[in-house]
């Protein structure tokens, strides 16, 4: 039952990923050449509402659907690991147009190319994981 | 209907993202898609190379259910919530693009220079959408985040670590845009 509200939640924010245009190659360019509003509109409005929704949840006494008190972990304190590692994927998310989630949405639209984006996504993830000893964080 | 067909625009888009995450955190769980890619990882037995991949995997498995769900979305939303998939971009940027090369720019959804199915007999466009991914993949495990992690819980949750990282994505996209298409695509 769980895992078929996860499938729903999913395949909601695969439609609003690909109507809002959001895994456009051509909306990510765009955005960093600043030329239009919207992809800046999308990321704005919703940080603000979730800040609002945040701000919501952490009060005490919160609970979840399930009756569980609601934690939202804070992220761990440093700087490195977060300006090297937001550059690199920087770089990867201007170059290719599409960041993790978009990546499922654009294999289900039919671009089947993606699948070179998800294969170099994952061999990523494994050299991070394998020499992330050796990296500042 | 007939304006769930177009284009949506980004004052509905961007509060159903955060919806998408509200509803995620009151599920217990937490918004973020490229964990996935550690988890995919782990099952395909990355753990014998590092610890990093070590770890109940099956309680991720939720997340795995999301991208799944996130594929069919897409599905559904590319073959029968769109009349016309042509991604009008502004002016200025097509002009840019069609000088790049890219002339599809103005025709389709995605780049069919990258995104046919011709790219996948074209060296150069192997390389360049692994490379990509690479990057993707790699920086956002560094970071401990992508773009839904760090850009909208993080940032919404007014953590200092995620600016740093947004400004990392931007400083990293703007770098590439600006000095590294002109010379990759000249």
């Amino acid at each position: 039952m769980k895992g078929f509200i996860y499938l729903v939640v999913g395949i909601f924010f695969g439609i609003v990923l690909f109507k809002s245009e959001a895994a456009s190659w051509f909306r990510i360019y765009e955005m960093f050449q600043f030329d239009a509003f919207h992809m800046y509109g999308i990321i704005g409005s919703a940080w603000f509402l979730g800040m609002l929704f945040t701000l919501w949840a952490k009060k005490e006494g919160r609970t979840s659907f399930f009756g569980d008190a609601i934690s939202i972990a804070s992220k761990e304190r440093s700087f490195w690991r977060y300006a090297l590692g937001g550059v690199f994927f920087g770089l990867g998310w201007a170059l290719v147009g599409a960041c993790p989630g978009p990546m499922y949405t654009l294999l289900g639209a039919g671009f089947l190319p993606i699948l070179l984006v998800i294969l170099g996504a994952l061999l990523g993830t494994f050299v991070y994981g394998v020499i992330k000893e050796k990296l500042p964080h | 209907m007939e304006y769930i067909m177009q284009p949506w625009p980004w004052y509905v888009s961007g509060p159903l993202i955060a919806l998408t995450m509200a509803i995620l955190v009151l599920l217990g769980k937490r918004f973020g898609m490229s964990s996935n890619l550690r988890t995919i990882c782990s099952i395909a037995g990355a753990g014998k190379a590092s610890d990093f991949f070590r770890f109940d995997w099956k309680s991720q498995q939720w997340n795995l259910i999301v991208a799944l769900g996130v594929g069919i979305g897409g599905f559904i939303a590319a073959n029968y919530l769109t009349v016309d998939e042509t991604v009008l971009i502004h002016g200025q940027s097509l002009k840019k693009l069609q000088e790049l090369g890219f002339s599809s720019a103005g025709t389709s959804y995605m780049p069919l220079e990258f995104f046919s199915n011709e790219a996948f007999y074209d060296p150069g466009t192997i390389a360049i959408l692994l490379i990509g991914g690479f990057l993707v993949g790699f920086g956002a495990r560094y970071a401990g985040g992508c773009t839904s992690g760090h850009a909208i819980s993080g940032l919404s949750n007014l953590q200092l670590p995620s600016l740093i990282a947004v400004l990392g994505f931007f400083a990293g996209g703007l770098f590439m845009i600006h000095f590294l298409f002109p010379l990759l695509f000249s």
